[in-house]
């Protein structure tokens, strides 16, 4: 095994985040602005922005779903227990103890495992949740004739912003974690597609053919 | 010859109609009667011909003998009219216009003018030739009793004349001020009344009602310009678009009727039992609307862009929100103020052992409006003034005399029927006139007053005294009264519905979707914006305990490495 600087991050990969992260500032913003925590621009641009962008991240979503199927990325994104431990262990105890982070990443797996977990539970859970309840508040029009129409709409409010609350206590954690081991550092991969990974002789060989090594 | 062709002609007739016994029969005076020739008929109307400029309408009233005149009275000028429009008269007398009687199916009241109270002048009753001058018919003296079955009695000028001159005195029971008029006789919209032209008002006719004839009227309301309702006004006669995109002449020129269309003489809209949501939903496209809805032109779904997401989430709004809510900003608008609140109890004051008045309230347009009157106490008015929002089903059920009420609270004069979140319900606007009327201590029941009778010794309009003043209201009506009497607060409720602004003008989501909005303290509805939701509270709460918990992180890394043991993990 050596560490070796190769392409992790496509250039598919990388849109597909920064796209994730303008948009969803903007639907931050813009939600908040709904829900009466700042008053900066008129509400019915807030309403506009909202609807574009949400409907513009849920295509992007459904090519991204795409994309992670048909390439076999979403097994980056699978749990697993092993190195749990130890990581967890690292984060609450260690890292102020001036240890090293277990973890080595691999090529195969590029997310420690509580990273893997985060983000199954906010690819499992949170972004259906925002969307199921962002598409049913949408399309009240068509529904809003229901017995209870005006009820059911505020279960659906309520639970939309509990979601996006806690996609935006995801972002604090998921930034805050970068400036561990330097932001920089960790924000570089995303940008530039290059990060260093543990690689078997093979892979190595097979990478160094392909041209995604940069020595 | 040509009595001979006349006989032969009727003879003829007389044959061929011998079957038809009525014909027949009009056909005998002729033969009976020879002595009558073609020349010697009054001549006829003079129909037009095609040099002439084609007129609108089928029949020139102008041309007609019979409306020449000369009339004495509004009644014959009916009777002139019913000669050939002889079902009219009896249309008239089943509408509300005539009857002041509007019998409620769904709550079981009996409303009307003739039957209810209001939270403005009261009662009609011992009031009538005041009251009754704005009836559509001559000389209702008694609301105790109908109207007479008598067609003859119909006002039919008072919707139809076009001369502009016809007018009713406010003080005759519906009849017009007609020469010699009374020195300080006043119309019903309070100018100096002027002699009626009673032929040329009737030579004037035509359908449908301009916007003055319901507006002499409607207008006044209350004893004055916009008084009553807040959204009519004299304003409307002429108004800016801003004021009313419909009635506007820059904007659809519509007349009341167009909205308020007609059947039989029975107009559609009412206070009483309002559509606030569409009553033909399954109209097919361009069939006619027989009702005063704005859902009858605009549909349910009226919003069409040019934003097509704002469009479509405005018509979201549509299940729980009627159109007059949003479009509707304020009512009062134009410059004519309305009465916002009537404290009859500091009625009869006195200066110097005279009646007085102040005039503190400087209107829009100009004029000075009374604040205190003697003979009606304390006014406030308002302008431009934000409407009081309820659900509601278009239902009212109304505070009737010798009902109960609680005077240690506000009484409702008539109540807002309407469900929150329901089907047949939507927020809808309304005035709200604060009261304070005179009501029975001991039987705790609002009292009948009398303000109206120059000359009887008990009016309180010119005796300043309550206590003859209820006596003779309720010895009027029959009722039961302990001589024992206080002033109740009341509120009264008016549906706004008129002054629909220009869409530019609408109400902007911000009026609603903010702090204290519009809709603030009504339920069944999600506003966002009026507040933080439970599951906002919440995930506010996760939200800041994530960020405490990265700086207590944040801050524990940078201690350990100020002690020389930080982390340098790369």
């Amino acid at each position: 095994m050596a560490e070796r600087c190769v392409k992790v991050y496509s250039r598919f990969n990388r849109l597909w985040h920064w796209s994730q992260v303008v948009s969803i500032f903007l639907l931050f913003f813009t939600g908040a602005r709904l829900l009466g925590l700042h008053q900066l621009g008129p509400f019915g641009l807030a309403v506009v922005v909202h609807t574009v962008v949400a409907l513009a991240l849920l295509l992007l979503w459904a090519f991204a779903t795409f994309w992670l199927f048909t390439t076999g990325g979403w097994r980056q994104f699978v749990p697993r227990l092993s190195g749990m431990w130890q990581v967890s262990r690292f984060y609450a105890y260690g890292v102020f103890k001036g240890e090293k982070h277990p973890y080595h990443k691999s090529f195969e797996h590029r997310h420690n495992p509580l990273q893997a977990a985060s983000y199954f539970v906010l690819k499992s859970a949170l972004f259906p949740a925002i969307w199921i309840s962002g598409i049913a508040y949408l399309s009240y029009g068509f529904w809003d004739h229901l017995d209870g129409g005006s009820f059911l709409l505020q279960i659906i409010a309520n639970f939309h912003v509990l979601a996006a609350f806690a996609i935006a206590s995801f972002v604090v954690i998921h930034v805050y974690l970068l400036t561990i081991g330097g932001f920089r550092h960790h924000v570089r991969p995303m940008v530039t597609g290059y990060e260093q990974v543990d690689l078997t002789p093979e892979a190595e060989a097979y990478f160094r053919q392909t041209g995604r090594i940069i020595d | 010859m040509r009595q001979t062709a006349l006989r032969i002609t009727a003879l003829v007739s007389a044959v061929i109609l011998g079957q038809l016994p009525a014909y027949a029969q009009q056909a005998t005076p002729a033969e009976e009667t020879p002595a009558i020739g073609a020349q010697s008929r009054p001549a006829g109307p003079t129909p037009a011909h095609m040099s002439d400029p084609v007129s609108k309408s089928t029949a020139d009233h102008s041309k007609f003998m019979k409306l020449k005149g000369p009339f004495a009275s509004g009644t014959q000028v009916t009777e002139a009219c019913l000669s050939c429009h002889t079902e009219a008269g009896n249309q008239v007398m089943h509408s509300v216009h005539w009857k002041w009687e509007y019998q409620n199916e769904k709550t079981g009241q009996l409303l009307g003018k003739a039957h209810e109270m209001n939270a403005f002048c009261g009662n009609v009753a011992s009031n009538e030739v005041r009251c009754t001058s704005c009836h559509t018919g001559y000389g209702w003296t008694d609301v105790r009793a109908e109207m007479p079955d008598d067609p003859t009695k119909v006002d039919c000028l008072v919707c139809h004349d076009k001369s502009g001159q016809y007018t009713k005195q406010d003080n005759l029971a519906g009849e017009p001020p007609l020469e010699p008029v009374a020195t300080g006789a006043k119309t019903i919209t309070g100018e100096p009344a002027w002699p009626v032209d009673l032929a040329e008002a009737a030579q004037s006719v035509g359908p449908p009602p301009g916007r003055d004839n319901c507006g002499n009227c409607h207008f006044y309301g209350g004893g004055g310009d916009n008084v009553k309702h807040g959204d009519l006004s004299s304003v409307l006669f002429d108004p800016p678009r801003d004021v009313d995109v419909h009635m506007s002449p820059d904007g659809g020129n519509f007349v009341c009727a167009t909205c308020h269309v007609s059947d039989k003489h029975v107009f559609e809209g009412s206070r009483y039992e309002t559509d606030v949501v569409d009553p033909h939903p399954d109209r097919m496209a361009g069939a006619g609307h027989d009702a005063a809805a704005c859902q009858s032109c605009h549909s349910d779904t009226p919003h069409k862009g040019p934003n097509v997401l704002i469009a479509a989430k405005l018509n979201d709004h549509t299940d729980t929100l009627a159109c007059q809510t949003c479009h509707i900003p304020s009512f009062a608008r134009g410059g004519v103020a309305t009465k916002m609140k009537w404290d009859w109890s500091t009625a009869g004051k006195l200066k110097d052992g005279k009646p007085y008045s102040e005039e503190n309230y400087v209107q829009g347009n100009g004029e000075h409006l009374h604040t205190y009157l003697t003979i009606k106490g304390d006014f406030e008015y308002g302008e431009d003034v934000v409407p009081t929002y309820a659900w509601s089903n278009g239902e009212m059920t109304y505070t009737m005399p010798e009902e109960k009420i609680d005077p240690s609270k506000v009484v409702e004069i008539n109540k807002i029927g309407g469900t929150p979140g329901a089907a047949d319900s939507r927020i809808f606007p309304f005035k709200r006139l604060d009261g304070s009327q005179a009501y029975d201590k001991q039987r705790d029941v609002l009292l009948y007053n009398h303000v109206y009778g120059p000359g009887d010794g008990t009016a309180l309009w010119q005796y300043y005294d309550w206590e003859k003043s209820l006596k003779a209201g309720m010895d009027y009506v029959g009722l039961e009264y302990s001589g024992d009497f206080g002033f109740v607060d009341t509120y009264m409720y008016w549906p706004i519905t008129h002054m629909v602004a220009p869409k530019e003008d609408a109400v902007s989501c911000e009026s609603c979707h903010a702090q204290d909005g519009r809709m603030a303290n009504l339920a069944g509805i999600y506003v966002p914006g009026a507040g933080i939701n439970l599951g906002g509270k919440i995930g506010l709460a996760i939200f800041l305990m994530a960020i405490l918990g990265a700086f207590g992180h944040g801050l524990l890394r940078v201690i350990s490495r100020a002690k020389g043991k930080g982390d340098h993990h790369g």
